[in-house]
């Protein structure tokens, strides 16, 4: 008997000293032994409990992803690939268009096919458009077409998990520590970002959200451009060309006034964002600040194929291109021979900052689509400090005021219950230390939680001990009643909070998962502590008592 | 020491006073939630936008609503936050339009009105962070050293002004305590001015998610309630299930009340406050139905009603020393866990006297009724319980 409670000390003292040292160590122990060596223990801790936004400061972001803009540029480009095998066939339809663009982003209609041009349109959706069904039939000779819908699942998750490849780049360039970039789970396509210690919301937000959607497009008529949009449709009696669009841009004149000029740009661009390889700042032949870039091998045999195509010594009216950031023209101008992989964004309103700032983010890759803010939280460091303060505080007072009662009320056996308390604080903290989750303000009133529970199962086995010892039990067959029966309601009430702290870290986010995540900690310490703990030290003071000596409890 | 011993009150015999306390506290919260402060959301659920503002001296309310009004955010709700001598403001500003663009476009526009007639073309450095700092003494290089080097300068100079300075400089001069060269600092009066205001808080919820939130929260509960019931199943018998999440729905609903009634908003914290308490009640009034499942091996003539009532006064000690010692915990932390942490430990501070209150007054005496109603329907009075003793399973029947 004696033995085997020295075999559960020593196991005791053990899991004390391996939950007091990943306190320190956390899950990187060369990182924080380093930190503790040069730092102190202090250092360590820091290393190892990771504090949430509300603690340290920082910003926290939700971005809403567009997947639909994706799925448009894709079907956009089924629509090229459609006419363009029309014309190559010799085959003509009516009219091959998107109905609704924004709404509907897959749906195409080729409309007034008939004989032929069925079974072309059916061998082109099969060879080469795999994305998509095949056609059904529609009223007066249409067709209409529609991505599979596993194809359409995949591409946005696809826009969803580039896009956080793209910020990830970007926030990389900030130097901001441990960031976190995931996917947030609460809505469909929405991106969280955390980025602790961040404090510039206003230059981050710009930097993930700016698109920075490199295109080069087909410009027609006059690289020049029209004044407005209504002057651009005058010049085709009100029709734009098929397939081409209006499209805002800015133009330095001779006299370096900018001014705004309208170009009609071919639909779908020769040369999408992520065909850019890379980008740095430069200077265009006028000595103004430009950012010139290279494309990669798909994306340069693309702009190659066009250029030879369309440049000054074909036949071709149309004979232009424009580089086009986000929507918006930066340049246009004459395409004189074929050229490869590489292009330059001059033609003025650049300083050096911004031509440096593009040239990051073209090299971070494009977004896939443009992003929209739906939550934005900022911590004040000064705040967090505050919180950590007072958290501490409160917890600190809580736990005395408590342990003081516990030794008053139960004198000896209260050493014992508040031995277990403090070992129960050690593995809670040793398990945030060891699993990396983040202490948040609600975290710290999960552990005062923790404490309030510890108490509760002490009380309940002690409450029961004394109960059997006035029905007239000895010591020993007292303690092993009250535990006995005191562990059935015990595990019953654990098992009740677990429960519903594990729901909450199901479905919940943000402060209340960290709040469930140490009170999940919390109350499996306190089945080891106030249960086996507080046994083995009662059974050690048995052992050392006579028969028939009294308990202190 | 001990301050309870073999106490024998009937609890029973007061159903109808608790019947009548529990109702006047629902009804009142109810009343609240229907027609008076309905049930006040907060920033998380509702959406919109909070700026805490700290100020160099007292906020004067009726000019920051005036300027804020002039910058066209009518409908702002002022109130002082945290201590008076911290001179902060919460601004509330509430959710504009519906459209899901720039959702932080009321900050900035708050912002903005805060600042007034700000110098031409300068920024506030009270208001900008570390890499705005850099940037411009980069531009200016005044100590002509690698951009590194001005990196270090402008951390050093905003962590400072945060840590040191509570996030408000008094002027740009001030900078130069923060330890850095001498001509920094003229260099930063080139492009900065300093405001009376530094923002140290913002939170921005678009109308979107704070509809994703609302349902989650309720989901939440709901899944919870849900969990528990079916392990009460499992453990007891459906009616104690259902007795447990009746108790504890109990608790809910006055705890809601209860902050309708005082105007305190509900956020995301609170929610986590609930579910605790949730916990918290449910755990007491297991632990009561755990002795009345133990009693109910070994009572075997006694009626249900005196099984209950022995089982109540038996864990009555635990009962009250367990309360009130969580309660000293969470009263602590109502009184020194600060201002973020104000909803929360209230939310606690309720439910932990609601909850205590619900297991022996609503949970155990609806075991009872249910009991009396079964045996009503059959037409017998109350017989003394069957014991499943050797399964530990107990049937309540009649």
């Amino acid at each position: 008997m004696q033995k085997k409670i020295g075999l559960k000390i020593v196991l005791i003292l053990a899991i004390m000293l391996v939950f007091t040292a990943l306190i320190f160590l956390g899950n990187d122990w060369s990182n924080s032994a380093a930190a503790i060596q040069k730092r102190g223990l202090m250092a360590g801790l820091q290393e190892s409990i990771h504090l949430g936004l509300d603690l340290q400061g920082g910003a926290h972001f939700i971005y809403q992803v567009k997947v639909n803009e994706a799925v448009s540029a894709q079907s956009d480009a089924a629509v090229e690939i459609l006419t363009e095998e029309f014309k190559k066939a010799g085959k003509a339809v009516a009219d091959i268009s998107k109905p609704d663009p924004a709404g509907d982003p897959d749906l195409i209609v080729v409309k007034g096919a008939v004989g032929d041009a069925v079974a072309e349109l059916n061998r082109i959706v099969t060879e080469r458009l795999p994305e998509y069904s095949p056609p059904s039939r529609g009223a007066d000779n249409s067709y209409l077409l529609r991505m599979k819908q596993a194809e359409l699942s995949k591409l946005k998750t696809l826009t969803v998990e580039k896009s956080i490849d793209a910020i990830r780049n970007r926030i990389d360039t900030l130097g901001v520590r441990e960031p976190i970039i995931q996917e947030h789970g609460l809505g469909d396509y929405q991106i969280l970002i955390q980025l602790p210690g961040a404090d510039d919301t206003a230059r981050i937000r710009e930097l993930i959200q700016s698109t920075a959607r490199l295109e080069i497009r087909q410009v027609f008529d006059t690289p020049a451009g029209y004044p407005d949009e209504a002057s651009a449709l005058q010049a085709h009696s009100g029709i734009l060309p098929p397939n081409t669009i209006l499209m805002h841009g800015r133009d330095v004149n001779a006299t370096g006034e900018t001014q705004d000029r309208v170009y009609i740009v071919a639909k779908v661009p020769v040369v999408g964002g992520t065909d850019v390889r890379d980008a740095q700042p430069t200077r265009d032949e006028n000595g103004r600040p430009a950012v010139s870039f290279n494309l990669n091998t798909a994306g340069g045999n693309k702009f190659a194929a066009f250029t030879s195509a369309h440049s000054e010594r074909t036949a071709d009216p149309n004979h232009y291109l424009a580089i086009v950031l986000d929507n918006r023209v930066r340049s246009a101008a004459s395409i004189r021979d074929e050229i490869r992989d590489r292009g330059q964004i001059s033609g003025g309103g650049f300083t050096e900052e911004s031509a440096r700032d593009l040239a990051t983010l073209l090299s971070s890759g494009s977004l896939p689509a443009s992003l929209v803010s739906i939550e934005e939280r900022t911590v004040g460091p000064s705040l967090g400090a505050d919180s950590i303060r007072h958290g501490v505080q409160a917890a600190v007072v809580g736990m005395v005021a408590v342990m003081i009662f516990m030794l008053v009320y139960y004198r000896f056996s209260g050493v014992n219950a508040n031995l277990a308390l403090m070992l129960n604080l050690v593995i809670l903290l040793g398990f945030l230390g060891v699993s990396g989750a983040t202490l948040t303000l609600p975290g710290i009133a999960g552990v005062i939680l923790t404490v309030g529970m510890g108490v509760d199962s002490n009380v309940l086995i002690f409450e029961r001990i004394r109960e059997e010892l006035r029905n007239g039990k000895a010591a020993a067959a007292a303690v092993e009643q009250g535990f006995g029966r005191a562990w059935l309601t015990i595990i019953d009430t654990h098992v009740t909070t677990i429960v519903s702290a594990a729901i909450l870290i199901l479905f919940g986010t943000g402060p209340v998962r960290g709040f469930a995540v140490t009170l999940i900690f919390g109350l499996l310490a306190n089945l080891f502590t106030a249960v086996f703990v507080s046994r083995v030290i009662f059974d050690a003071i048995l052992g050392r008592k006579g028969r028939g000596e009294a308990l202190s409890i | 020491m001990e301050f309870f011993r073999n106490t024998s009150i009937d609890f029973l015999g007061k159903k109808w006073i608790f019947l009548g306390f529990s109702l006047i506290f629902s009804v009142a919260g109810v009343l609240s939630m229907l027609f008076w402060h309905k049930i006040p959301l907060g920033v998380d659920f509702r959406g919109g936008t909070l700026v805490y503002v700290k100020f160099t001296e007292p906020p004067n309310e009726d000019q920051i609503r005036a300027a804020l009004n002039r910058a066209g955010l009518n409908n702002a709700r002022l109130q002082r936050y945290d201590a008076p001598a911290k001179n902060s403001e919460l601004i509330d500003l509430p959710q504009r339009s519906q459209a899901a663009t720039d959702v932080d476009s009321d900050r900035n526009l708050a912002i903005k009105a805060l600042s007034g007639a700000a110098p031409q073309g300068k920024q506030d450095l009270n208001n900008i962070g570390a890499s705005t700092v850099r940037d411009a003494l980069i531009k200016r290089d005044p100590a002509h050293v690698a951009p590194a080097e001005y990196e270090k300068i402008a951390r050093q100079i905003v962590e400072f002004r945060d840590k040191q300075r509570d996030g408000l400089f008094k002027s740009v001069d001030e900078a130069q305590q923060s330890g850095v060269q001498t001509g920094i600092v003229d260099a930063l009066k080139q492009d900065f001015y300093t405001s009376n205001f530094h923002v140290f808080n913002a939170e921005i919820v678009g109308p979107q998610v704070g509809q994703q939130l609302r349902k989650q929260a309720i989901l939440a509960t709901l899944y919870s309630l849900l969990g528990m019931l079916i392990y009460l199943w499992f453990r007891f018998e459906m009616i104690y299930g259902v007795a447990a999440v009746v108790a504890v729905f109990h608790d809910t609903l006055i705890t809601v009340g209860a902050f309708s009634l005082t105007n305190t908003d509900i956020t995301l914290t609170v929610i986590a406050a609930i579910l605790t308490l949730v916990g918290y009640s449910m755990n007491d009034t297991i632990v009561v139905f755990d002795r009345i499942r133990e009693n109910i091996k070994v009572m075997r003539r006694e009626s249900l009603a005196e099984i209950v009532n022995r089982s109540i006064n038996q864990t009555l000690s635990r009962t009250i020393l367990t309360s009130g010692l969580t309660f000293l915990t969470v009263l602590s932390l109502y009184l020194f866990g600060g201002e973020v942490l104000h909803g929360f430990s209230l939310a606690l501070v309720i439910g932990i006297v609601i909850g205590t209150y619900s297991s022996i007054a609503v949970a155990a005496p609806m075991l009872v009724a249910y009991q009396e109603w079964r045996g009503r329907r059959v037409g017998s009075t109350p017989a003394p319980l069957p014991a499943q003793a050797a399964k530990g399973k107990v049937r309540v029947k009649a």
